[in-house]
Order: structure tokens, then sequence, then C-alpha cells
């Protein structure tokens, strides 16, 4: 018997229409654990560098976590993995909702697409039973609303549906893939399920999901729910609100917006509005959440409540999490009443809440700059709003200019040409990030921005503090409680850790600590990430009830594997070498390793270079930050070195392996 | 025995829907506390309890097996709370021909909430230990009754037993159930 994880994936050819259940080599769960580590595996085994992110031989993987659908409490993430059309690396987009636990309740840990529908289907997930139907009449219908009438045609209230939107079916590189309250939107994964004519995928299950040592595995699944509980009684001082509890920052609950509003740049990532946030606008902000939020609501067996249902008079009700809040209202440089409103339409046509808004944001720039005119824009209204409007409408449509800025503003700007380049100014990777725009080079962000795969510092940062704390007495008393790091090391970090002089950034964490502590929070991420555990509840908020100290024990006591703290942290390793190696193979080197040019006003060029360096030798990595032959034969993954050289990626030299393209750097 | 007082238990789950995420680790954490070994299994079709939901209308109602029923309701109840309209069967506890729900998915088996009992009991069933937002609540209340024995329901029971199959029919099974024991 299989513990935790069914043992079985399914298959699907949507060029030929099979449809096949595969047993799983329990090898692979000791070696990756699930989600997104055996995710890569397969990436890695069958999808050659060479394939292209629209090409039927593209692989697009919904897997669940190895604890889902158990009752670790807050785990219930998919992980969908692929290769993203605007990055050209891989894309490992989550979401959270209902959507794995009733995936893994139907029998299966993955669902592995491949191919290309001439059609426009979806596929109905009924345990055993899983067809492959027509989606001819659900062409152009909003994500949602595809959901319900899936549900309807199926009479199976039951059933979770992920679904895209039209921006999906016209391969817009930043269209999300949809679950009700849930998406997964970074790295375009929607354009290459629209790609493959695939519309959404409807699951219902009903079988078990079976533990291994279920006494003691329900003791820390009832541990964590009363850490919990005391989490809710004391929030963290001294850290604005939205840090100071668990999940996801709770932009829905919390009304007082005046860190973001103020520190987060407006428009195209651009302008900084100090004082922004006054009692009036306070008044104003509250109300309208106040009047259109019906209900906090959470994900699968998570008593958090990060997500909220929006029902604004006239619209179809539509559920909102996190920080897509404010990034229509902040791009378009108006307000939270019309942020919620386009944000009902951009979650219909399925969008990425952080992309969507910039591209327009930059359309706008660009207009004002003279480089796109009236001729690119034929009838655009004059004011922000219905500019942002019809703007939403061009791009998911793929009409007119709207052709070239689906593509997001790295290839818009490249086919714009004329100097609008400089307007794309805010990509790692060639993906949009958050609208941040800082004064002094923060070297564990630096580290973070620069290396992370998942190329989204939400969902790399985590469980150190972001800031140090004005006193000793407040940092002191921080460290108290802190059981959650995985040495006492982190601790004397943060202790003398200082807003000013000597021991404050951009020199201090020093070098070595600032490895450490991106590393420490890198790994909790690929740990989540493997288990399908939501990070608000591990590896983002400070002082999470989940840590390297009982992570091992809850895997162990849920699957039977033998593992320790070491041991955990060695798989962890595995799979984020594997995910370095899978974008290696596809060119990605440490020229793309980099922040964007004015994420940070003041810059210091031989820390970073020095930064970089330190931590490519620490993770074990060359200089191109290309996993070396030791460090991949370490983690037994001899077959990733084999590739590398018979590519002439590693080069056969005694020693250590040098790196052909070194120049580049 | 007629009208002799007696102290029971009672034993209440109270429920506000209002204060329902929807996050179903009720549902959850009951089929995991149902399974035999205990907490050796999860599956939320086995569940005792189900939150009828209905993300987009804001419904959001947990409910508790109750008896089984053998036949379907003739005739259906439509509530409307606060402008919104409930499904015909969106509050009933039974485990009925007309729904999927409060079946054990593999026999079809009716499933009934027994209030977590078991030794030791629980301090309150799992389902409200885990609903940290209080949507489910447990009480417990000494109601003083009495146990009047009902004779007129068995006869009018045993009746219509005899005119389905006859009184030669029960008098035999009730001889032979009484040898028994």
């Amino acid at each position: 018997m299989r513990f935790a994880e069914t043992g079985f994936n399914l298959e699907v050819d949507l060029t030929r229409g099979n449809i096949e259940r595969e047993a799983t080599d329990p090898k692979l769960t000791a070696l990756y654990l699930g989600g997104l580590g055996t995710n890569a595996k397969i990436l890695w085994d069958r999808v050659p560098p060479e394939v292209e992110p629209f090409s039927p031989d593209n692989l697009l993987i919904f897997s669940t976590g190895l604890l889902v659908g158990t009752p670790a409490v807050g785990c219930n993430r998919t992980i969908v993995s692929t290769f993203s059309p605007q990055t050209l690396l891989m894309a490992y987009s989550m979401m959270g909702g209902f959507w794995a636990p009733e995936l893994k309740y139907a029998g299966y840990d993955k669902l592995i697409i491949h191919g290309k529908s001439p059609d426009l289907v979806y596929l109905w997930i009924n345990n055993d039973k899983v067809e492959i139907r027509d989606a001819s009449h659900l062409q152009g219908k909003g994500a949602t609303e595809t959901a319900e009438l899936i549900r309807q045609e199926l009479k199976e209230p039951k059933a979770q549906v992920a679904s895209i939107g039209l921006a999906g079916e016209n391969r817009v590189y930043f269209a999300s893939i949809e679950q009700g309250r849930s998406s997964a939107s970074r790295g375009g994964i929607g354009a290459v399920m629209g790609d493959k004519g695939l519309k959404a995928i409807a699951v219902r299950g009903t079988n078990d999901v079976n533990i291994a040592r279920p006494d003691e595995f329900i003791e820390l699944c009832n541990e964590a729910l009363e850490y919990i509980k005391v989490r809710r009684e004391n929030p963290i001082p001294g850290v604005m609100p939205i840090l100071a509890g668990l999940g996801s920052p709770q932009e829905m609950a919390i009304h007082d917006e005046k860190w973001h509003t103020e520190n987060f740049a407006w428009g195209n990532s651009r302008h900084r509005r100090k004082g922004f946030w006054n009692e009036e606008i306070e008044k104003q902000w509250t109300d309208t959440m106040e009047n259109y939020r019906t209900r906090l609501i959470s994900c699968h067996n998570c008593p958090m409540k990060c997500g909220a249902t929006i029902s604004i008079p006239g619209f179809p009700t539509y559920m909102m999490k996190c920080f897509s809040k404010l990034t229509y209202a902040m791009a378009a440089m108006s307000d939270l009443e019309f942020g919620l409103r386009i944000a009902q339409s951009a979650t219909e046509y399925g969008m990425d809440g952080f992309t969507a808004p910039q591209v327009m944001a930059f359309a706008l720039e660009l207009y004002e700059a003279g480089i796109l005119t009236d001729k690119d824009m034929p009838g655009m209204p004059s004011d922000n709003e219905g500019r942002f409007y019809w703007l939403l409408d061009k791009i998911v449509r793929r009409e007119g200019i709207g052709d070239v800025l689906a593509n997001g503003t790295y290839w818009a700007a490249k086919e714009i040409g004329n100097g609008a380049e400089e307007y794309a100014h805010n990509n790692i990777k060639k993906h949009e990030q958050l609208p941040l725009k800082l004064g002094m080079l923060n070297p564990i962000y630096f580290l973070m921005y620069s290396t992370g795969e998942k190329i989204n510092i939400t969902q790399i940062e985590g469980n150190f503090p972001q800031a140090p704390f004005a006193t000793r007495e407040e940092r002191e008393e921080f460290v108290k409680d802190w059981i959650q790091v995985p040495d006492e090391k982190f601790k004397k970090w943060f202790l003398d850790w200082e807003l000013r002089g000597e021991n404050s950034i951009p020199y201090y964490p020093t070098v070595e600590a600032t490895c450490e502590i991106v590393d420490w929070q890198e790994k909790m991420h690929y740990i989540d990430d493997a288990t399908g555990m939501c990070a608000g509840l591990s590896s983002f908020p400070l002082k999470p009830p989940y840590h390297i100290h009982n992570l091992p024990t809850l895997i162990s006591a849920a699957t039977g594997m033998d593992l320790d703290e070491s041991g955990l942290t060695q798989i962890a390793k595995r799979i984020r070498n594997l995910v370095r190696a899978v974008n290696i193979r596809r060119g990605m080197r440490r020229k793309d390793e980099k922040p964007p040019e004015d994420h940070w006003k003041k810059r210091f060029p031989e820390l970073e270079t020095k930064l970089l360096d330190e931590y490519y030798k620490f993770k074990g990595w060359n200089e191109q930050g290309i996993p070396t032959r030791e460090s991949l034969h370490e983690l037994g993954l001899d077959y990733v070195s084999e590739d590398f050289l018979q590519r002439g990626i590693l080069t056969d030299v005694e020693g250590s392996p040098s790196e052909k393209a070194s120049t580049e750097k | 025995m007629k009208g002799e007082k007696k102290k029971r238990i009672i034993k209440i789950i109270k429920i506000d829907v209002d204060k329902c995420t929807g996050c179903r680790a009720c549902e959850l954490i009951c089929s995991a506390f149902h399974a035999a070994p205990r907490y050796s299994s999860n599956n939320p079709a086995r569940s005792r309890i189900r939150v009828i939901h209905e993300p987009l209308r804001d419904i959001y109602i947990p409910v508790y097996a109750g008896d089984y029923a053998a036949a379907e309701c003739t005739a259906r109840d439509k509530y409307t709370i606060d402008g919104k309209e409930y499904e015909e069967c969106a509050f009933c506890r039974a485990s009925c021909p007309s729904r999927e729900i409060f079946k054990e998915p593999d026999s079809g088996l009716p499933l009934k909430c027994d209030m977590c009992e078991s030794d030791p009991p629980l301090i309150e069933p799992m389902c409200v230990q885990w609903c940290l937002d209080d949507a489910l609540t447990y009480e417990e209340r000494e109601e003083e009754g009495e146990e009047e024995e009902k004779i007129e329901e068995i006869e009018i029971g045993l009746e219509s037993l005899a005119n389905k199959h006859g009184w030669q029919k029960i008098m035999d099974i009730v001889a032979r159930m009484s040898k028994k024991g």
C-alpha cells in the first residue's frame, strides 16, 4: 500500500485522445517527495530543451503535493508545471483551493497533459472514469462562468474545476488557470493550457488517502492547529499588520493600506506617493471593501481566511485574495473601487493580477512618450480607467496593439522598438515583478531576486524578518520563542542587524550570513512545493506552525518514509538543483540572474558580484550558476551531469568543472 | 413505570452559518476519526458532516448526517433567508435515495453522526475541535423527561406490519426473536 500518495498518475494525450492510468515508482517519492520535486523530474526526463512551450511535446503537469488529502492543516496546493511562453524557462505556478485534494481522492497524484486537441475540450475525471468532452459551447466563456456551467451540465455540484478564460484560449503570455477562489497565475501557464485546446478540468473523487502511522501523524496535525491558535492570539509586534499573523498577507481582512500605497510604486512601477494614505482615503477604501466583501473564505482544510467573496452590484460575484486587491488600482493611478471592478473582468478572462496591470500601465506610458500613438490605439477612451478597460479587452482578444502587448512587457517592447525597451523596466528573466522601487540595496533580497527560480519574490521570501527591528529589546523579544530557526546563528544575525550604522544593509548581514539566510528561506519553499503545504502556514510568514524541525516527522508519519532533518534538507537540495538543471539546459546563465536595474537606487556592483559568487559556491554551483559535477554526484543526480557533459554545458576537466561560456559573465 | 422522570444528557452542535469559511476541515477530520484503525485514512466522501456550499451565492451550511430515510420526500420545502434561496434538501440531515451524501461511497450504506462517541470520551466532537472559527460549537444540556412507554405507537406499527405481511408471519418472527433473547 502507498501512504499519503495514491501511487498513480493520470496521463492524457490530447492529440490522440488517449487516457492512461500509470503506476509510479515509489523510489521517486523517496528521492523527490512529490509536487514540484517529481514534476521537475518528469520535465527533465520527458521534455528536451528544444521543445517550445507551445509545442504538443510540452507537458502541462497538474500535481498534488505529497501530503495533500491528509489532515495536515493547510496542505492543499496544486503545483502546475510546464514551460513558460514568456520566460521560456520552467514555470511552476501553484494554487490553493480544493482541486488537488479532489484529484487525490479521485485516485491520482498527478495529471500529466501532453499533445494538443484540435478542438476545444474539457476533461472530466470522476474517480476511475475519465472523459475528454467537447467544450465548443464554452469557448470565450469566463473562467468562473465555465466552472459553474460544467458543474451544471455534469450535475455534479461537488466537482472541483480548474479552467481558463479567454486570455488562456488566446494564449496571452500572462494567462492564468483559475479555480474559483484560487489561481495559478504566474508564468503564463494558462496560455499553455489554451494552446493544448483544454478549457477546463473537472474532478470528483471519493477514494481514501491512507496514512502510515496514524496516531503519530494526527498528533502532529493537532499540534500545528494548537500553534495556529496561539499565533492568532499573539500577533508579532513591531511588524506591519499584514505580516504579523499567519497566512498569505491578509489583504482581504485588513484595511490599512498605508504601507502598500506609499511604499509600492504606482503606474508602470514608477511613482512613490508619500503621504497618499490619509483619513479620507482610508474611510473611502474601507467602505468599498466592506460594501463588496460578502465573506472571508478559506482553502481546503485551512483555518486561515486569505480569500474573500466579492459581490459588486451589477457584476457577477467573484473571489479574490492577497495583493491583486491593489495591483489594478495602483497601476491605473485609481482607487480600490476601480481595482475591484476591473479585477472581476480580469478574473473571468483569466489573467495574472501581477503582470496584467503592469502591461497596461506600460502601454499607457509608451503612449504618453509618443512611442505608441493614436494609430496604435484607435478608439481608446481619454480617461485612465476607461483606457485600462479598453486595453484589457484588446489584450485578451489579441486585437491590434493588444496582440503585441499580450506577450508581456519584455517581448512587446522588443517588437515595438523605438526605445520601448526602457519602459519594460520591472522584469526579472522577462517576467514582470511586484512594483517595488526602493532606496538601499538589500543583500538578502538581491540574492533571492537574482537566483529565485519561481521568479516571484513573494513566493521566495519567508521566515527571516524582511527588515531589522528598531531596538535590541524588540529583537531579543522576537528571538525568545523563535523555534523555527534551523540553527542558533540565525538568531545572532537577527539580533545584530541594525537599521543604521555598521550592522545595516547593504553590508550586513554579511555575505556569508546572507547566503545562509537565503538558503534557509528557499529550502522551506522547496519543501512546501513538494508536499503541497501552503507557504502561508510554512515558508512565508514569520514563526509558522511548520518548520524544519517538525516537517521531517510529519512527512515520515504520513508516508512511512524514514526521514530526519538532514534527510529532508538533502531532498530539498536535490529538487532545487534539478529545477535549476532544467533551466540551465534551456540556456539560463549568470547573466539572467539579476534584479530589475532600478529596483534599488543605491547599488553596489562589487558587493553584488561577491554575493553572487559566494552564493553560487555555497550552493555547489560554478561561477555561471551551473551545478558542478561533484554537487550533482553528491545528490545522486549523475544523470544530470552526464547530460551536461554531452551538451558541453559542463566540461570534463579534472578538479572543478569549468564552464565554456564563462566569458559571458 | 409510567410517569417516571429520567435525566439525560442532550448533546448539541450549534451551527453558525455566518462564521463558516468553507474550509471543510470538519469533513476531513470526521472521515479520519471514523476510519478503522482511527485516523488511518481520509476521505471526505465518508464524512458524517458535509458543508453544503455554493460560494458564488454565499451559501455555506454544515449539515450533520441524521437518520436513514428509506424513501424520498414527496413534498419539499424551499427556504429563503436574507434574500438567499436555499436548495430543497439544503438543511436536511437524512441519508436518503434522493441524494448522494451521507452514504459510504463503496457500499452505499447510510452514515450517521455519532458525536464522535469513543472511550474515553472526547471533550468535543472532532469537527468542533477543528473548526477554529466557531462555525461549529458544542454544548451539553441536561434534560429531564418522562420515559413513557408509547404503547399506542407500537400497536400502530405492528398493525401496519401485519397489514403488509400478514399476522402469521409477524407471530412467527416474534416467537423466533423472543427465543433468542
